[in-house]
């Protein structure tokens, strides 16, 4: 395998573009990441998306999304692995750069979520989940992450204020983040009194239904200086695990396995440990899930995640930064993006470039994108050259 | 959505309430399966479930999909059955203050799901606390 | 002759009280309480209606008796209000107790007595050796048109019974059928609520067709109200069977511990056979008991039962209807109770 690098990044502000359709949106990103880069080719491309089909009626994305960006005829490919599919489409361009079957590629990620009402979003998302033996029986996905914070809460006594500190961290990076759907702060008071969603989430321990797309170009590493002025940054590790579908099938429910086996697999293709870690960008869906992934990627012991953001541990500064970037929860949740925007995340702050939120010193990065309550887990270590 | 086809193939499961007790380690299924999750034996024989358990965990769901919305706001919940087989089920007739991991529920034949006024009427199995 | 294998009764937890229901129509409720001998009701939740009421109700008579299920080869369930226009209720029962498929199977409706005819037909079956075990459900989740006087009444509840060859817990010593063509309470396809003809349901009506059913079954088996230990009858609200029941010569004594209504309601098709369960959770071995259905349109089934020393044993297998009906209620408001039983015109 080739060393791969990212060599370009591009997002657009988030949140609900009532004025832009899925394409809009997906070229607009992609055409800054081509810019970004400084290419003037791409040889094919990946594009995570849930469920365009669900929420706009639209597949066959990959012919639609290179039609749209000018690029045709490259060979274009949609990936699907629920909420985890933008960081799936990464890997995929990672795999097809490092195989030497092709040099430049996007890997991009997409999801409109406003042009179906609330009701037609919650049932999209609910078929990450097990739609026989799941949803068939009333579960919606903040009530299967409310369960696995009552499995946590029960048996490591983490609190409701707890999970909130996780939110009113993730704002306050947020807050600095231009592209962030939620750039607000909060309290743990307004947390916990806003509207509750299932118990014992409120709507502010859940990210939001976002419009947004992101995209990033990937070369090889030793092309890079010719062809991108940008400091490359080096893909460490790309890893992917799976655990069951359901939640109930899970030995424990406050553990997520495919996390802790997709990080195993990172470090190890790293030869790296958490300790070396200096920023993550986690998939924070609900605080809940914050707490679980950092327990699983080994940044905490298992059960002590809860106090993490509390302690100030995970913040811009603390001992392991987690969602600089304002994680889901405040820059927004477009699914089939996310991925995407995690690893442009990293990438900002390992050239450097992430302004205000910048975490100081920063070498090495980490990005885990999840689907479902966790069935499939994508894991990325990038590194500053 | 619940078509009649998809709805039927699994009236065993939601209706009898059963699972496939592998023939080489033991270990059930729920809903049955073809390869043995822990231990990949192939064969199986039918079994009915136990109709009690403990809840493993559980919430309160405030904002339900629309095929639910004569129900919401609703407990769902995780129980392991008295056999080790785990399953998620709406709770009914639970006051949402005695919800508890821990708590024993027995299944109940319940209506799950309404597909509108004019479409099928979906039944299944929910949790209702043993009192 | 057929007798009573098993028999299992459900009721749901929510209760409604005659006052919330004349508060919020500007009715007297204490005439209706004393009137209709009305205290309050049973009202399905949103999750609950005949078919899941009878499955619960099966799987406590199932219980009881331990039979296979797949030797129960007729499932009928009398109900009026069936969740489907067209479509078996039964087949849904069948195959959740694991009944099917080689099982006859059909949905009845006669008004109240819907669930006796089910009875009626079961031991028939079994009597002329077509069928080994017959399931007989009576069930309903009954509707009273808002502000009507049915609304205080017409509440949820099951009882389902296992007959069989044999003496079982209860031997059948005789039944009756009586009925005429008496238009005395109705509902046309497609109408949300039923109909009635106000007093006309009662003399013309019910006491005639009770009345008329009871004395032909004390004539056919030549016996008197004395001799027997129970009696039950259709209670569309508590005053009428206490009265039918003391005109014929029965006791307030006899009637008593198989009268639900005043804390149940009127369980249409549930209803006599409800009290029959309640009335079976205390028979002696020996005790004779005397029921007669009630259905409108009109007619009434009779049957004459006598406990075996079965019964004790296998009672305790299940949960008693006073128990069903006395612990673990819910009380909710009239609101609630709208919303409950889909009387609340929504968005599209």
């Amino acid at each position: 395998m080739r060393d791969v690098a990212v060599i370009g990044v591009g997002m657009m502000k988030w949140g609900e573009l009532w004025e832009k359709s899925l394409r809009d949106i997906f070229v607009e990103s992609a055409l800054e990441a081509v810019k970004d880069a400084g290419v003037d080719r791409i040889d094919s491309m990946y594009v995570g998306c849930m469920s365009s089909g669900l929420f706009v009626g639209q597949e066959h994305l990959g012919s639609l999304l290179a039609d749209y960006l000018g690029m045709g005829p490259i060979p274009a490919l949609r990936v699907e692995t629920a909420c985890a599919a933008g960081g799936a489409a990464f890997k995929q361009a990672v795999m097809e750069v490092g195989s030497g079957m092709s040099d430049i590629v996007l890997a991009g990620g997409v999801e409109k979520m406003t042009d179906i009402g609330g009701d037609g979003a919650t049932f999209a998302l609910a078929t990450a989940a097990d739609a026989e033996y799941e949803v068939y029986n009333g579960v919606t996905f903040p009530g299967l992450y409310a369960m696995m914070a009552v499995a946590h809460m029960d048996a490591y006594g983490t609190t409701r204020e707890q999970l909130a500190a996780v939110s009113v961290k993730n704002h306050a990076n947020g807050a600095k983040n231009p592209h962030a759907q939620y750039p607000f702060e909060l309290t743990v008071d307004r947390v916990l009194n806003s509207v509750m969603i299932a118990d014992p989430l409120t709507i502010l321990d859940c990210s939001p239904i976002t419009d947004g797309a992101a995209a990033v170009i990937v070369c090889p590493l030793d092309m890079a200086k010719d062809l991108t002025k940008n400091k490359p940054i080096k893909v460490l590790a790309s890893t992917h695990a799976t655990d069951t579908i359901a939640l109930h099938s899970r030995e424990d429910i406050a553990w997520l396995g495919a996390v802790a086996k997709a990080g195993e697999l990172a470090y190890a293709q790293a030869g790296l440990s958490p300790s070396d870690i200096d920023l993550a960008e986690v998939h924070d869906c609900f605080t809940i899930a914050e707490v679980c992934a950092i327990e699983a990627l080994g940044f905490f012991e298992r059960g002590k995640g809860g106090a993490s953001a509390e302690s100030g541990e995970t913040a811009i500064g603390g001992r392991i930064p987690v969602n600089a970037s304002g994680g889901l929860k405040s820059k927004g949740h477009p699914v089939g993006a996310t991925g995407i925007a995690q690893i442009i995340e990293v990438t900002k702050q390992l050239r450097g470039e992430a302004d205000k939120r910048q975490v100081e010193g920063a070498r090495i990065g980490m990005t885990q994108n999840m689907g479902g309550t966790g069935g499939s887990c994508v894991v990325h270590i990038l590194g500053a050259e | 959505m619940s078509t009649s086809a998809r709805y039927w193939r699994e009236i065993p499961q939601r209706y009898r309430y059963e699972g496939a007790k592998c023939k080489s380690c033991g270990k059930i299924s729920f809903p049955p399966r073809v390869v043995c999750k822990s231990c990949g034996g192939r064969e199986f024989e039918k079994v009915e479930l136990a109709k009690q358990g403990k809840l493993l965990t559980h919430t309160v769901i405030r904002v339900g999909p629309s095929q639910f919305a004569d129900q919401t706001p609703y407990a769902v919940g995780v129980a392991e059955l008295d056999d080790g087989v785990r399953m998620t089920a709406m709770i009914a007739d639970v006051d949402f203050e005695e919800l508890k991991v821990g708590m024993p529920v027995k299944l109940e034949f319940r209506k799950v799901r309404d597909e509108g006024e004019a479409g099928i009427i979906c039944y299944g199995y929910k949790f209702v606390p043993v009192r | 002759m057929a007798g009573i294998i098993g028999y299992g009764a459900y009721v749901p937890r929510n209760r409604i009280k005659v006052e919330e229901i004349a508060k919020v129509w500007g009715a007297d409720a204490p005439s209706y309480k004393k009137g209709l001998m009305l205290r309050e009701k049973s009202v399905p939740s949103p999750d609950q209606d005949v078919i899941t009421m009878s499955v619960e109700a099966t799987r406590h008579a199932l219980t009881r008796c331990g039979i296979d299920p797949q030797k129960i080869g007729a499932v009928y369930i009398g109900s009026e209000s069936h969740p489907y226009a067209v479509k078996p209720s039964g087949t849904v029962v069948a195959e959740a107790i694991g009944a099917t498929p080689d099982c006859h199977c059909v949905d009845f409706e006669f008004a109240c007595k819907a669930g006796s005819e089910a009875m009626f037909v079961c031991m028939g079956l079994v009597d002329a050796g077509a069928i080994e075990y017959g399931l007989a459900i009576g069930a309903d989740t009954s509707q009273g048109a808002p502000g009507d006087a049915l609304e205080y009444s017409a509440a949820a509840g099951a009882a389902a019974y296992i007959i069989g060859p044999g003496d079982g817990v209860a031997k059948m010593l005789a039944t009756h059928s009586f009925m005429t063509d008496t238009p005395d309470f109705w509902r046309r396809e497609y109408m949300h609520y039923p109909r009635h003809a106000g007093r006309f349901t009662g003399e013309p009506a019910y006491f005639k067709h009770v009345t008329g059913c009871a004395k032909a079954m004390l004539e056919k088996t030549n016996s008197k109200p004395s001799d027997y230990a129970y009696a039950v009858f259709h209670q569309p609200n508590g005053k009428f069977p206490m009265r039918v029941g003391q005109q014929l010569g029965f006791t307030k004594e006899q009637i008593e511990p198989g009268w639900l209504a005043p804390t149940l309601g009127n369980t249409y098709s549930g209803s006599s056979p409800m009290g029959l369960t309640a009335t079976l959770d205390i028979a002696e071995p020996g005790d004779k008991i005397f029921m007669v259905s009630y259905g409108s349109g009109a007619g009434s089934d009779g049957f004459v039962f006598e406990a075996t020393d079965e019964l004790p044993k296998m009672r305790v297998k299940a949960p008693f209807t006073r128990t069903l009906l006395d612990e673990h209620k819910v009380y909710i408001d009239y609101g609630t109770y709208t919303k409950y039983r889909g009387k609340i015109r929504k968005g599209e």
